[in-house]
């Protein structure tokens, strides 16, 4: 293989799993480091500048962080990330004097924002210290978009969604809610320097099978209802319910069912229970609440009597699997199934619908009458039109809209100023040994044994009795600084200057989990068999160093590496040292100058 | 040393052995010895060594004297029994346990200051008993615990990190055990592991006297340019005498060489020690070529490694003293003293 080149970004921040996952790379293990420290305002900081919604998301986010976690590969549970983030945002200060201040006088430019969503609130975000002049036009009664309308209360308190959206707003904008965009073209005709789609993926998927029109009285679309329920239309719902399909709006409908007087409440789903696509916590606490999930059960028909509902019959279905691996549901030919209820909420999807864009004003659609945007730019057809969130690609999640949104005013900023929206501004990365004695670093390299803790949560009977009462009651500090020291610091980079090396081994003796292996050099394939311990995790990138005095070359399995800097504290010539890898994306505010990098020798 | 314990968290894929154990559970405490010693490669090596044979932690006994080899330990093996002894007394103590409890594996660890200077009468007697055990040197040609003197092994020439030239002549510790009746002699090399696991694995199998000597640099002392037991100098000058594949007994041997490549020799416990030679005339059953070998090499400056000598049915103490087959120490009093009768059998037989 050919010595790896770690001058290039991409190769540390790979190493980063949590940080690369995560849709807007955000540096967790910095964030994690400052929550261990109490330094509570500080991570707090670290995660609105790039996620925008700390205290939302660390209530909320689909983690994709977690699943990469390294600490998941070497024992049984990753970091507990998203709920220490959490913890970051309950404890901090004030950090109104740390917010950017609003411009001083404006930059000339109008950008409007087509919803008041994730999205479009964190293009307001970047734009309006920027000196932009925004306009959000939203049709609920309040900003927030899904994060206010179809999260329920009891997973995400209002106050939090009122702080954190607070923060955005009150950098100076116009907010009109109340109000729907009707005409993409008569928007643009007012002449707005740029628009911004951030208007999410609003329509609920139908079920249209028979008995949907006749006891449609009591069949409700599920976004639809949680959000009359968000905004208190709805306050109750019959004691007998079944929530149809298997994502998180599917949990939302039935644990807030269970709060609304639902006491038999099902969920009932096409495939099978692994195969939803609700997060498996999310399913848990579904259960735990005594919610039942029936899976392969394909509604056929909803019964009714006297136009009222009284349930719905179900085919029962078993799965089979092609030679390419693709499911289908068969029929397995036993009787239909019927479960009675009083209500039934329909949760099968969501889609996009833009009824409102002309399709003549430039903005291309493509076959599944979805707009051609660039994943780059955000960019549309039209040079003045971004979209992000899920009106860009479909239904995705909080944190991809913030990443779309960054993305977002980065194009609109460079429009405005007349550059080159393909030419993206690189990040900013630093590379800074962490050595402060011989055998004293700037992080805590002892790592814990402990399990993941679990979120502590108010007890049942009391947490279904309100549907605003928050179930989960979040890490206390004492908590937060015990999950907080699970984390392996894999920022902490291991650098190998090869010069340097006598090969003397003692990296490879001290290593606890094998990753480093001094041996001749060859195809990557014929290499991860040879190591010290096999490299099996394909994803995981092989660290080569040029070729040493006795010929052979160090070969460093990323891996499992538990960044505990042994490796460098045995090595006698500083061959190995522990550099913290911080990258942090360039958003609207960073265009310009490129920044400075400090790379590897 | 490092301020952190070794994190228990290992590789995913880690093997256990027949007895259920990973590497990691052969492992001790986390060394205090310099960032780069050779001894904590040789520590590693022993970890590895047992790991592959299987052997029960409880089964093993330790023992050493004073200074940095001696020190090691308690890095490896850390559910074995133990024993650090007085400077240059460990082959002596080594021998009582022997004497006293034949059933354990007994592993003793040194140091040239240890063995060669102010242990060399014990050394010397422990050997010429065919004391059934391992005996490891960690020979790095320096006092390094008292800052870099010279030790009895620096080689005439060889320059000190100040650089003075050393004038007096070393001990040969594989010389000298060859001579005093060592049925097991080997040489290898801290920072060359695929050559020094196996020779520990045929040394621990070997019944007799096993010695090895292991060059092992001193990072902080003795790795500089005129020294002759620093990394570039052993890696430039190390001829190796042959590759030792260690079978044991229940394995099959599934490889074949050519006529002439291999010496197979096969111990008394019925493990298999073969040998893919480098040298081609190079005959380790031959104590005489042997020795004229290794002063050849030796006088070219060479650093002659590999199983030197290997005599694979030696006799031991317990067999040269007719002891009983049960330990000494587990012998109960009925059997220990066994009454005035047979006292005046003895006697009688001896009027």
């Amino acid at each position: 293989m050919e010595p790896t080149n770690t001058e290039a970004p991409e190769y540390f921040h790979k190493v980063v799993d949590c940080q690369w996952a995560c849709p807007a790379h955000t540096p967790v293990p910095e964030y994690i480091r400052l929550i261990a420290e109490g330094r509570y305002s500080d991570a707090y900081m670290i995660n609105w500048k790039s996620n925008v919604f700390p205290g939302i998301l660390g209530r909320t986010c689909d983690r994709p962080c977690e699943p990469a976690c390294r600490r998941g590969r070497v024992e049984a549970e990753p970091v507990a990330i998203c709920r220490l983030k959490r913890v970051a945002a309950d404890n901090k200060g004030d950090i109104a004097g740390r917010l950017p201040a609003p411009a001083k006088g404006g930059n000339g430019k109008r950008v409007a924002l087509v919803g008041a969503g994730p999205a479009s609130l964190t293009v307001a975000r970047d734009l309006a210290p920027l000196g932009y002049e925004l306009t959000i036009i939203d049709a609920d009664p309040s900003p927030g978009g899904m994060i206010r309308s179809q999260i329920p209360r009891f997973r995400l308190p209002e106050s939090v969604i009122d702080e954190e959206v607070g923060y955005i707003t009150g950098l100076g904008m116009t907010v009109r809610q109340g109000e729907r965009v009707e005409s993409l073209k008569a928007l643009l005709a007012e002449g707005y320097d740029a628009v911004f789609v951030g208007s999410g993926a609003p329509r609920g998927r139908e079920l249209d099978i028979p008995g949907r029109q006749e006891a449609a009285a009591n069949i409700h679309i599920g976004i639809d209802w949680l959000s009359s329920v968000s905004f208190g239309h709805v306050d109750r719902i019959g004691k007998r319910v079944i929530v149809l399909g298997g994502g998180n709006t599917a949990m939302d409908c039935c644990r807030t069912s269970r709060r609304l007087g639902g006491e038999d409440v099902k969920v009932i789903v096409r495939s099978g229970f692994d195969e939803m696509k609700a997060s498996p916590w999310e399913k848990e606490d579904a259960m735990h609440e005594d919610i039942p999930i029936l899976n392969f059960l394909v509604p056929k028909e909803f019964t009714h009597d006297g136009g009222r509902l009284t349930g719905v019959l179900f085919e029962k279905v078993a799965a089979s699997y092609d030679e390419k691996g693709r499911r289908s549901l068969n029929p397995t030919g036993e009787p239909d199934v019927h479960y009675e209820c009083d209500d039934v909420l329909v949760a099968v999807g969501q889609e996009n619908a833009f009824p409102w864009i002309e399709r003549d004003i430039g903005i291309e659609f493509d076959r599944w009458n979805m707009p051609v945007v660039s994943e780059a730019t955000m960019g549309s057809t039209h040079p003045k039109v971004f979209f992000g969130g899920d009106a860009a690609f479909g239904p995705k999640n909080i944190i991809w809209a913030v990443a779309h949104g960054h993305e977002a005013a980065t194009s609109i900023h460079k429009l405005c100023l007349g550059e080159d929206v393909a030419d993206r501004p690189a990040p900013g990365v630093t590379l800074v040994s962490q050595k402060m004695g011989i055998h004293e670093w700037s992080y805590d390299n002892d790592i814990s044994n402990d399990l993941r803790h679990r979120v502590p949560q108010r007890d049942k009977s009391e947490a279904l009795g309100d549907v605003k009462l928050e179930v989960e009651l979040g890490f206390d500090q004492r908590l937060g600084y015990a999950e907080a020291q699970r984390c392996l610091n894999c920022d902490a980079e291991t650098v190998f200057t090869t010069p340097l090396c006598i090969e003397c081994d003692a990296c490879v003796d001290i290593c606890p989990v094998d990753c480093i292996t001094f041996t001749e050099n060859g195809e990557e394939a014929d290499l991860r068999e040879r190591l010290k311990a096999p490299a099996h995790n394909l994803t995981q990138d092989l660290y080569v160093s040029p070729t040493l005095p006795t010929g052979r070359v160090m070969v460093k399995d990323e891996d499992v590496c538990l960044h505990c800097g042994l490796c460098a504290e045995r090595c006698p010539t500083g061959a190995w040292d522990m550099r913290k890898f911080l990258l942090e994306m360039a958003h609207a505010e960073d265009v310009g100058p490129a920044p400075v990098r400090i790379a590897a020798e | 040393m490092t301020y952190i314990t070794k994190p228990r968290l290992h590789h995913p894929l880690l093997q256990p052995n027949a007895l259920g154990f990973t590497r990691r559970d052969y492992e001790g405490k986390v060394s205090t010895l310099c960032a780069g010693c050779g001894h904590d490669s040789i520590s590693a090596a022993i970890i590895q060594a047992a790991y592959e044979l299987d052997l029960p932690p409880h089964r093993l006994a330790k023992l050493s004297g004073i200074g940095c080899s001696s020190k090691t330990p308690d890095y490896f093996l850390g559910n074995s029994h133990g024993f650090n002894s007085v400077h240059g007394r460990m082959p002596s103590v080594l021998t009582g346990a022997n004497a006293a409890n034949r059933e354990l594996i007994y592993l003793g660890v040194s140091g040239d200051g240890d063995s060669a200077s102010i242990g060399l009468g014990q050394f010397a007697h422990s050997i010429r008993r065919s004391v059934n055990m391992t005996y490891i040197v960690e020979n790095n040609g320096v006092y390094g615990l008292t800052k870099g003197q010279f030790s009895a092994t620096s080689d005439p020439g060889s320059k000190s990190k100040r650089g003075v030239v050393n004038h007096d002549q070393s001990i040969d510790l594989v010389g000298l055990a060859l001579q005093l009746g060592a049925s097991f002699v080997a040489r290898s090399f801290s920072g060359d592991k695929a050559q020094l696991v196996p020779l520990i694995k045929a040394a621990i199998s070997h019944k007799g006297a096993s010695f090895i000597d292991v060059i092992s640099p001193c990072v902080q002392f003795n790795n500089h340019v005129g020294s002759t037991k620093s990394f570039d100098y052993v890696r430039e000058h190390n001829a190796a005498m042959n590759r030792l594949d260690f079978i044991e007994p229940r394995a099959e041997i599934t490889v074949d060489y050519a006529p002439g490549e291999v010496e197979v020799v096969k111990q008394h416990d019925g493990s298999i020690l073969r040998l893919r030679k480098v040298a081609p005339d190079y005959d380790p059953t031959d104590k005489i070529s042997a020795i004229t070998h290794l002063q050849l090499h030796q006088m070219r400056g060479e650093v002659v490694t590999g199983l030197l000598y290997v005599e694979p049915d030696a006799a031991d103490l317990h067999d040269h003293l007719h002891t009983v087959q049960t330990p000494l120490n587990q012998l109960d009093d009925a059997e220990l003293i066994p009454g005035s009768l047979a006292l005046d059998a003895i006697n009688d037989s001896l009027r």
